[in-house]
């Protein structure tokens, strides 16, 4: 089959969307990261009762500090980068699909800040 | 179109979707419930981290059906995105594309998925 991409383009890689596989490749270090996280997350927050005062007093130990940070940066990473997939798939009108994808990248960008600032606030005991 | 010979597409109302498929939509329709269910999430940490008060605002609605309908859906659909998701990271390095280890694979991410939500319910509940 005769290639029709130029020899300059097989050689950068990057594909019609100039991007790669850096997309892909961010969902899955991503994805990789939050094995360990989630499992210990989930668990932990299931042997924990629910009152303010324990719940506090575990997010101000230092490595769940540390933990429950890096959780939060990379599982609001990884929900963008999906969105972002699963926008691109079913909305095809161009300006709609633009104004969406700002919405979903604005709202996790936002959800993720919130959450960190909430860890450490609690952390240091504001 | 009797006449033509050509393969068509599966007709979704009279296709009935490998188990490959229907997990394949239904990590995307998890990875949606995840980033809406981690909006939640993140709003009882804000109220955590705002006071004692409002987080107590917030904590009566988790022991209620409905919240605890939620964190029984979430726990779930967090465990069924990460099992398929554990299936995907293989078939990215190369692995388990044979089409009965694919079948297996499937029943055995939904299998664990359904262990590591009832051991998660087990746990909270001894705790």
């Amino acid at each position: 089959m005769t290639d029709l991409r130029s020899p300059l383009s097989r050689v950068k890689g990057l594909g019609s969307a100039k991007d790669g596989t850096s997309h892909f490749w961010r969902q899955r270090l991503t994805s990789l990261l939050m094995i360990p996280l989630v499992l210990w997350v989930g668990f932990s927050l299931a042997a924990l009762p629910v009152d303010h005062a324990t719940l506090t007093g575990w997010i101000q130990q230092t490595w769940v500090t540390v933990a429950l940070t890096l959780l939060i940066i990379v599982t609001f990473y990884h929900a963008q980068l999906g969105l972002q997939v699963i926008i691109e798939d079913y909305v095809s009108s161009h300006s709609r699909r633009t104004a969406i994808l700002l919405l979903s990248n604005l709202a996790c960008l936002l959800l993720g800040t919130i959450g960190v600032v909430s860890v450490l606030k609690i952390s240091f005991g504001a | 179109m009797p006449n033509s010979n050509h393969p068509v597409s599966p007709h979704l109302q009279i296709y009935r979707l490998p188990l490959t498929a229907l997990l394949s939509i239904t990590h995307r329709i998890t990875g949606v419930i995840l980033a809406f269910g981690c909006l939640l999430l993140v709003w009882i940490l804000a109220a955590a981290a705002d006071s004692a008060e409002a987080y107590q605002a917030i904590e009566p609605h988790l022991g209620s059906w409905y919240g605890q309908v939620f964190l029984l859906g979430f726990i779930f659909s967090l465990y069924l995105h990460f099992c398929n998701g554990v299936r995907h990271l293989f078939w990215d390095v190369g692995y388990g594309f044979e089409l009965e280890v694919v079948d297996i694979t499937a029943k055995l991410a939904i299998a664990m998925a359904v262990v590591l939500t009832i051991a998660t319910w087990v746990v909270a509940g001894v705790a």
